[in-house]
């Protein structure tokens, strides 16, 4: 694969398609979409196979000095290679689900596949400002996805998506410039190894922190998520919590991290404490939802703060628990909203007590929504747990309260998803349309076969997603070693027993 | 390896009924389910008789690479040891039966291949509970169980009830598994490892140490041991922790037999057998457990006593038998806990069908106040289940012969008076209060359902019954009637009363609810051989399991059975034979009295019981509303949690987050502008500008720089 230039090449199938599409009518250019989109689908698992895993950091690498300082500079390393794969498993996914989209079908392929290019550009930049026109130009579409083809109160939910987002992405280029300048040089991979002095640390990761944190979003800058998600189109929902969301955790990951480790350390009680608040409170704002798309944005709020308890945790299981988390939660607040979408599609009501007794007339539904159910609640066997787990874990590493009041979101969760899982499938047949509802159909069930795949392989054999990052993660643990803050466990050598008295306590035990 | 096939065959079992569904029709199913139980009973067996005869080893079966993240390294892995034998035989042998009797009970349920997939799931998630090797397998198998349990107390899923107690199920249990996780996590910080043997080869080592949680200082093994016994408290529902178990009757009774009763409910107790070495090495948390298992056991047998409902009454006695195993292990006697274990996972899945077979007869109606002498209509049912009442009441002769009730409870009651520690000896006096309510309670059921004269014209489902079957022309017309609705799953499925009744009832006119022998006109019938053959095995079990296998688990050769697969204290054998004489006989007087007060009750002088409960006032109210638990549980969390939800779902993410937020922002903009559509569909551009500036201002300066 050496010298071919894959990675400008997937940029390019959708980029290309995306133009096609605008002049095209509407069956050829759904069409078009599924070809390409499946395309970068195949390329991505070319990538893939020809990612050498303990090879070099920085793969696929690509070159082209524009001017001065500036270049198209495209390489990927394990962290980046698992969320490209990410996004081109779920783009088909996402153009499949758009069947129901009747308004300006051209446009609106165009729109997606224009996303795909730029978020796959976020996670393979290496030149700093490639990479703020990706992160920021990715918005653009999906302003658009929510403002042309959202629901009623799409204006209000595209401009508030829209306002958050330009609050963070102008202290970001501020924070870049001033980067860019004192370490004279663009390209990502120099600049995660450039020791910045401490004291202008804080400010950058402030700079930064603007940015990523509306991203991801944390709270309490989460209030846009909510508002785009029940506004979106069923895949621009999936989109958005499938990868739009990850480019915040990408960022922690890639620049505030690697860049200013002591800044990371300083500001981690704030970013736990934040964390902290969006597991309880969000959680406990999902309970009482009664619009179907609302309860599961909420849900990935709090889910996301698990990724930032993983990520501030500073040791390699909450790194990789962190990683592990945003891929699961791709697959699987993705497939909610699938299945939200699918029964949205037939009743057109997000309104969770017009359901009820699905399981009677959808069984294969509810057996889908049930396995994505667990998956979001993180039972072991499924996606969501590893991830969780590891998050969890690194996290009690250094901070218990942090670890302890992060892990009751396992129970609120529990609480909430089967709270809806309850009020949609469960019960009796409350209203005759939603019992004349059918059960998935082939077109549907390719869409939720592959996602079920996935969530049980990344639950059931990790190590397919976790050996790519293993040495990625290593080499960021170590940059991080330090800054690591000390765990409040603190744990005392023992006392070692005398060894009569060991001896009588184990009495016939051997 | 026939581990592997153990495992691993109900799993695939489980994948194929669920799978196929109804497309293969009812039958196929069930015959690939059972066979898979039967098949991995049969493998089990020779495994737990090559532990008892000593030429086993232990071993582990390495499956699959499960997670390598940096030093936290968990494979899937199946040890075999003498601890795991005796959960294996006890798992594939109740699952093989209940299985078998769902065949029964089940007959009429349309979605039997649902059922039938999710017993098999629960039952490999229980196998891969008990051979891990692994704190976190341990745990996936802890959730899996969860979850099977989840689905199957929801199994009956338009029932409202039935969806709550599932919910309320599962969200309990992960209280529980809060602990287990943090506990996990903690083990990890300490020993660097979550593999069980690493653990507990180096927890020795950890004794007297001091570690930091919640900002405060705690004996490390202290914090641990606690955090993960919350887990097991969880799922073997012991007190504070219980609510969940008796609502999980909402479930089929074949699924309360065998999780609610035989297995699941049971884990906590394997788990803290085998973390043994680990609580040994913290004495508050031993102390801890004692008193939290002899708490249950008083408490829930105080319950038991009251309620009215046949399940119910076992369910809390469940819950109070599980207190007397933790107690045991809270005293060290890990042997007998297990014993107790292996034991009541006989008599109490015997007692479980049983009532199941009394339900069946008398078409779905669980109060025990409709029904009355059933013994003479349901006589296979009366015995075993009388069998079953003998194991749990522990009839015996000490020092000669019993029941398995009878060796399993008086050695965990020996062992915690022969302890000599204080909670050992409180432990003691709740396990003979308790003991003395297990006999009342559980001849109280006898008596009631079995003797007296019939109550049954009193019950809904029994005029329902007989009035479907005297119209039974129209039902067949009007599809699931009266009892459809009441019932929701169970009622609308179970059409054999009707299938034979009409013969007789039809010419017994309308009459029946005045009739005055209380039958109401009633038939009941003897549940199929298919039911009858469960419950017959499990007697065998219920009367012999305690005399044939005492010496394995609790005498002095028990540590070579165990082989260090739990801690085993020669000196509490010894201290146990040493208990003075009036300890030997004090259970055997108090079963002796709870059953004269029960005959007394509801045989001789029934106004009696009456009586008493008015006596007693709030005192029996309380104990008949279950402590109060629920209601201050509602109060406490459930209705808060809503409550604060809204909270801060209208209060801050609306009215102060978004206020000052992007609507304040909107709102200043909004003011220079005369139309707002405008100004918003303005923003796209200006975004781009402000961009599409800032990337030439970047550039320029990277380049003048």
């Amino acid at each position: 694969m050496s010298g071919f230039p894959i990675l400008s090449l997937m940029l390019a199938v959708p980029l290309a398609a995306a133009l096609a599409c605008l002049f095209l009518e509407a069956k050829a250019a759904r069409t078009l979409a599924l070809v390409a989109t499946l395309v970068d689908f195949a390329l991505g698992v070319v990538l893939w196979l020809n990612f050498d895993v303990g090879g070099a950091q920085w793969q696929f690498t690509e070159r082209l000095e524009i001017f001065s300082g500036f270049s198209w500079a495209l390489g990927i390393d394990g962290i980046a290679l698992l969320l490209i794969m990410l996004s081109v498993f779920l783009m088909p996914i996402c153009i499949g689900a758009s069947r129901s989209i009747e308004k300006r079908v051209g446009e609106y392929m165009a729109a997606f596949l224009l996303v795909e290019t730029l978020m796959l550009g976020v996670f393979m930049a290496q030149d700093i400002f490639l990479f703020y026109m990706f992160f920021e130009a990715g918005l653009i579409p999906m302003y658009l996805i929510i403002g042309i083809w959202g629901g009623a109160d799409r204006i209000y939910a595209s401009y508030k998506f829209f306002l958050y987002t330009l609050l963070g992405s102008v202290l970001m280029l501020v924070a870049m410039l001033w980067m860019v300048h004192t370490a004279g040089t663009t390209d990502v991979p120099t600049l995660m190894a450039y020791d910045f002095a401490p004291s202008v640390q804080t400010w950058l990761w402030l700079a930064f922190f603007a940015s990523f944190a509306v991203k991801m979003p944390m709270w309490p800058v989460h209030t846009w998520l909510p508002a785009a998600h029940v506004q979106a189109p069923t895949a621009g929902s999936v989109i958005l919590a499938g990868v739009l969301l990850k480019m915040g955790g990408y960022g922690f990951i890639r620049f505030s991290l690697p860049m200013f480790p002591e800044a990371s350390a300083y500001f981690g009680p704030l970013v736990w404490g934040l964390s902290m608040a969006a597991v309880v409170i969000t959680s406990l704002i999902a309970l009482v939802q009664n619009d179907m798309k609302k309860l599961i944005a909420y849900s990935s709020v709090a889910h996301m703060a698990i990724v930032t308890l993983g990520l501030f945790a500073f040791n390699v299981q909450g790194l990789e628990g962190s990683m592990l988390v945003m891929l699961s939660h791709g697959l699987v607040s993705g497939a909610l909203f699938l299945c939200v979408g699918v029964i949205y599609d037939r009743l057109h009501t997000r309104e969770i007590d017009r359901y009820g007794g699905l399981a009677i007339n959808m069984p294969r539904y509810a057996l889908f929504f049930l396995l994505f159910t667990m998956a979001s609640i993180g039972l072991p066997g499924t996606s969501g747990f590893v991830g969780e787990f590891l998050s969890l874990g690194g996290i009690y590493q250094v901070s218990t309260w942090a670890a302890l009041i992060g892990t009751t979101g396992i129970i609120l969760g529990a609480a909430y998803m089967l709270f809806l899982y309850r009020r949609v499938v469960f019960g009796e047949q409350k209203n005759a349309d939603a019992a004349a509802m059918p059960d998935l159909d082939t077109r549907e069930l390719l869409m939720v076969v592959p996602l079920g795949l996935a969530v049980m392989w990344m639950g059931v054999y990790p190590e397919s997603f976790i050996a790519p990052m293993r040495a990625d993660i290593a080499a960021l643990d170590a940059r991080l070693a330090r800054a690591k803050p000390h765990g409040d466990s603190a744990p005392t050598t023992g006392k070692a027993k005398p060894a009569h008295a060991e001896s009588a306590a184990h009495g016939g035990s051997h | 390896m026939s581990i592997l096939l153990i495992v691993f065959l109900p799993l695939l079992a489980a994948i194929l009924a669920g799978f196929a569904n109804k497309s293969l029709g009812l039958v196929a199913p069930k015959v690939v389910t059972t066979g898979a139980l039967f098949v991995a009973c049969a493998l089990s067996w020779p495994i737990f008789i090559g532990f008892l005869a000593g030429t086993a080893e232990a071993q582990v079966v390495p499956v699959l690479k499960w997670v390598a993240s940096g030093t936290m390294v968990f494979d899937w892995s199946l040890r075999v040891d003498a601890l795991t034998a005796v959960m294996l035989v006890v798992i594939t042998s109740v699952s093989a039966l209940v299985h078998l009797y769902s065949w029964g009970y089940m007959s009429e349920e349309p979605d039997q291949p649902r059922f039938f997939a999710y017993l098999s799931l629960f039952t490999f998630a229980m196998l891969m509970l008990v051979t891990a090797d692994n704190l976190v397998q341990m745990f996936f198998g802890w959730e899996g169980v969860g979850l099977a349990s989840y689905l199957l107390i929801g199994f009956w899923f338009r029932k409202p009830s039935a969806g709550a107690a599932a919910i309320k199920a599962f969200v309990v249990n992960r209280v529980g598994d809060l602990g287990f996780m943090l506990g996990i996590f903690g083990t990890f910080l300490v020993f660097g490892t979550v593999s069980i043997p690493e653990i507990l080869a180096a927890a020795p080592s950890m004794a007297g140490s001091t570690i930091g949680f919640l900002g405060m200082r705690f004996d490390t093994m202290t914090v641990i041991c606690l955090l993960l016994f919350v887990g097991a408290m969880g799922k073997s529902a012991q007190l504070g922790l219980h609510t969940w178990l008796p609502d999980a009757m909402e479930g089929p009774t074949p699924v309360s037999a065998l999780i609610h009763a035989a297995t699941m409910v049971t884990a906590g107790v394997f788990m803290v057998c085998r973390l043994s070495p680990m609580f040994e090495q913290s004495e508050t948390a031993m102390h801890f457990i004692a008193f939290i298992g002899a708490a249950t056991c008083f408490f829930a047998a105080t319950v038991g006593c009251t309620q009215w409902d046949i399940k119910r009454v076992i369910a809390y006695s469940t819950c109070s038998q599980l207190g007397y195993m933790f107690f045991a292990t809270g005293v060290g006697a890990y042997g007998a806990a297990m014993f107790h274990l292996f034991t009541h996972a006989f008599f109490k899945a015997l007692l479980f069908l049983g009532a199941g077979s009394v339900i069946h007869a008398m078409h779905h109606e669980q109060d025990m106040r409709f029904y009355g002498a059933l013994r003479r209509h349901i006589p296979i049912t009366f015995w075993t289940m009388t069998a079953g009442t003998l194991a749990i009441t522990g009839v015996g002769i000490a020092g000669f012969i019993g029941f398995a009730g009878f060796y399993s409870k008086d050695a965990i009651l020996e062992a915690a008076f022969g302890s000599g520690t204080s909670v050992g000896t409180f432990a003691f006096w709740m396990g003979i209060a308790a003991a003395l309510m297990t006999s009342f309670y559980s001849w109280r059921l006898v008596f009631l359902t079995f003797f007296g004269k019939p109550r049954w014209n009193q019950s809904e489902h029994i005029q329902h019954a007989v009035h479907d079957a005297h119209g039974h022309h129209e039902h067949e017309a009007h599809g699931h009637g009266a009892p459809a609705q009441e019932d929701a799953g169970e009622g609308t499925d179970h059409h054999d009363d009707h299938a034979h009744a009409p013969h007789d009832l039809g010419s017994r006119g309308p009459d029946y609810a005045v009739r005055g022998d209380g039958t109401g006109g009633y038939h009941p019938h003897e549940s199929p051989l298919v039911m009858l053959l469960p419950l017959l095995l499990l007697s065998v079990g219920a009367i012999a399991a305690g005399f044939v296998f005492e010496h394995a688990f609790v005498s002095d050769g028990e540590g070579e059975f165990w082989k260090g697969a739990l801690v085993f204290h020669e000196h509490l054998i010894h201290a146990m034979h040493g208990v003075p004489t009036w300890v030997k006989w004090a259970p055997f007087t108090v079963m002796a009295l709870g059953l004269l007060t029960a005959w007394y009750g509801y045989m001789k002088n029934l106004s009696f019981p009456k009586a008493v409960a008015d006596q007693l006032g709030p005192v029996y109210t309380f104990v008949y509303r279950k402590w109060m638990f629920d209601e201050l549980y509602h109060n406490i969390f459930v209705k808060p949690a809503f409550w604060l939800g809204k909270v801060f779902w209208k209060v801050l993410d609306i009215g102060v987050i978004d206020k000052f937020g992007p609507d304040g922002a909107a709102w200043v903009v909004a003011r220079g502008s005369t139309y707002a559509q405008k100004v918003q569909s303005g923003y796209l551009y200006s975004y781009a500008l402000v961009m599409l500036l800032g990337l030439v201002g970047a550039i320029s300066w990277v380049i003048a720089g």
